[in-house]
């Protein structure tokens, strides 16, 4: 059996696959019946339908032809992974280092993630950004958010 | 006269210099992110949620609803000066606009799109404050089968009028219903699909959901696309004001994308970039002779669709007001706004909050008379702002989006959960799986079970209490008719035309 549609498969496939999870779990929680539907009653019907959407997706992408095979195209790896660690080191750090840390560690890190790096303007952006966040977030908008490092007290 | 005292409530609250300091900030806002690709009003209304918390209901909408109507006008500036439409709706725009530009006429398109967004925003008002009231009337009627039945063929609408695979998107929807269900069950109080995270059980967050998916997602998308080439025409904008032959030419083109928008705008899915999708092509059917051929600077293409993608803006606020069902994301995001400060949307808002429903309304006049002022004359500010190079831009999109999350409960779990779905964004963008059905259908999901549930109780388990109440049973059929006319081959091969220059 030959893939006519990448994107297509992928996309049915996951579409399948959550909906059969979601289904599977539902069945946890009680039914009911139609006259006193349950907590499961709703998600099991929706992870049905999504699995039964996914699998026509599937099927449509081993049948139909489409144009050049559709190819889901090359992953940019280094943003995805680069944009995902930022995010995490962000949350990680900010509880414990503060804004005034935690801010340019993750423009240096987000900015590793583009086509172009150049020191002097991550020093630029992270310096504008920090003290702009500071300003709007803390001193505007009043957040809660921890400015200095624990560690300082 | 009801709606003259209305509007007068309306303008004594929107007329506070409180209110039109924010009314003025979100138009701001709303023009920049127009202006600058790679972020719309989506993931920045998203962003700026957790910052409502300090404010007022009223202003705290009013600002929003500015940045969404703002993005529509900034979208058309990058659309006609460098050929980067800064929001979907202003793809079409950048067809002829940008061939304007080029013949040294970007004043003149410029022009035309700003004073037809501005009639077409004011009409966008008026119609809103005509038609809200018998809505509003027409919902209370409604009981929980006829809800839900609204809810779906919103829906229905959202994929319908929503490009790319139909099926796919339906998929897409349902996908949103399930995430919705991650939540504790309302009626039982059972935690469904929380692993024992005490953090899932309150369900997740929209925000988080449309900041990984519409900003981080995209943010990965435009890193992982080769470097573009800009042409931008700076130098070129002078002569903003049209000839006489360019009003000429114009104005009937305003009408016509005005009114094709504002009905465009209620539809459910529709509102604005249908809207202008819609309007380019009737302009096209109509004006077989143009002055100058359409693709080459026609004024007309760049007048109507222009007109229709603002009042399909301003008009697609009345689902949201009137029913509390968002037709888009952006609407989803007011309703979540509204959650926020304990106001249940709904056909009551008018009733018991009339200031802040007839305050909006009239906010968004004045935010319309505030945007021409923006962006005709201050139009040199914006395109500087073009010349902002994006890796100065995305570090700051993710420092804000990540502030924005923490600080909605003040904990790093959401922060996490974020990074999560930024990943999964990438994975919809590189399927090709539309992610704005998705949200719609997230936020829809627990409303939709609720009034599912509460109407086979009522009727005792018999599913056909949907088709034998007429309202109920004439909101399926509209939805099953959408689908049926989607389906029809010719429909269907006029809608790919359509959503092609998008892909």
């Amino acid at each position: 059996m030959k893939i006519k549609s990448q994107r297509d498969f992928w996309s049915g496939l996951m579409f399948l696959v959550v909906g059969g999870a979601f289904a599977w779990g539902a069945m946890d929680y009680s039914f009911g019946t139609s006259a006193r539907p349950g907590p499961g009653y709703f998600p099991f019907g929706l992870g049905i339908v999504l699995a039964v959407l996914g699998g026509l997706v599937l099927f449509k992408a081993l049948t139909l032809e489409s144009e050049g095979g559709d190819p889901v195209g090359d992953i940019a790896w280094r943003p995805l992974i680069i944009i995902f660690t930022a995010i995490v080191i962000f949350g990680l750090a900010l509880p414990r280092l503060g804004l005034i840390c935690t801010l340019p560690l993750t423009v240096l890190l987000a900015s590793l993630a583009g086509r172009e790096f150049h020191w002097r303007d991550v020093l630029i952006s992270s310096t504008l950004l920090t003290v702009g966040s500071w300003a709007l977030f803390i001193k505007g908008l009043k957040l809660t958010l921890p400015v200095w490092p624990i560690y300082f007290g | 006269m009801d709606l003259l005292n209305n509007l007068a409530l309306g303008f004594q609250t929107a007329l506070t210099l409180q209110n039109l300091a924010y009314a003025f900030f979100g138009t701001v806002l709303g023009t920049l992110i127009g202006v600058l690709p790679g972020l719309g009003p989506v993931a920045t209304i998203a962003m700026l949620l957790p910052s409502i918390y300090a404010l007022d209901a009223t202003p705290a909408l009013i600002m929003l609803a500015g940045i969404y109507y703002g993005a529509q006008y900034g979208g058309s500036t990058t659309a006609i000066l460098i050929n980067v439409p800064g929001e979907s709706s202003s793809v079409v725009t950048a067809i002829d606009g940008y061939q304007m530009a080029r013949r040294g006429r970007a004043g003149a398109a410029l022009a035309a799109a700003g004073l037809g967004s501005f009639f077409a925003g004011c009409v966008g008002t008026i119609i809103i404050a005509a038609f809200a009231p018998p809505l509003t009337e027409l919902a209370f009627k409604f009981g929980s089968a006829e809800y839900f039945s609204l809810m779906v063929l919103g829906l229905v609408g959202a994929v319908v009028l929503a490009s790319g695979s139909l099926l796919k998107a339906i998929a897409m929807i349902v996908l949103g219903l399930l995430l919705g269900q991650i939540n504790t069950d309302v009626i039982t109080g059972t935690s469904r699909f929380s692993f024992d995270i005490p953090e899932l059980t309150d369900g997740i967050g929209f925000v988080v959901i449309a900041m990984g998916v519409f900003g981080f997602g995209e943010i990965i998308a435009n890193l992982g696309q080769p470097a573009e080439q800009r042409e931008v025409f700076t130098k070129e904008v002078k002569g903003l004001w049209p000839t006489r032959e360019d009003f000429k030419d114009a104005w009937p083109s305003v009408l016509r994308g005005t009114a094709l928008g504002s009905i465009l705008g209620v539809l459910p899915g529709g509102g604005a970039l249908l809207a202008s999708f819609a309007a380019y092509t009737l302009e096209k059917k109509i004006n077989r002779n143009p002055r100058v051929p359409f693709g080459k600077g026609a004024i007309q293409g760049v007048a109507g669709p222009e007109s229709a993608n603002n009042a399909g803006a301003q008009t697609s606020f009345i689902p949201m007001l009137t029913l509390g069902i968002p037709p888009n994301p952006v609407m989803a995001l007011m309703v979540g706004a509204m959650t926020i400060k304990g106001i249940q949307p709904g056909p009551q808002v008018m009733t018991s909050n009339p200031e802040l429903f007839w305050g909006l309304i009239a906010s968004m006049w004045i935010g319309n008379l505030m945007l021409i002022v923006l962006n005709l004359p201050l139009i040199g500010i914006w395109i500087k702002l073009l010349t902002v190079p994006y890796r100065f831009l995305f570090p700051a999109i993710v420092v804000f989006c990540c502030v924005g999350t923490y600080s909605l409960n003040n904990n790093n779990f959401d922060v996490f959960l974020t990074a999560g779905f930024a990943v999964v964004g990438y994975i919809f963008y590189k399927l090709g799986c539309e992610p704005a059905p998705l949200l719609l259908g997230f936020i829809l999901g627990p409303m939709m079970e609720e009034n599912l549930r509460r109407a086979l109780l009522l009727a005792r388990g018999d599913w056909s209490t949907f088709l034998t109440r007429p309202l109920s049973a004439g909101l399926l059929i509209a939805a099953a008719l959408m689908i049926v006319v989607v389906m029809l081959p010719s429909i269907k091969s006029k809608r790919q035309e359509a959503f092609q220059d998008e892909a």
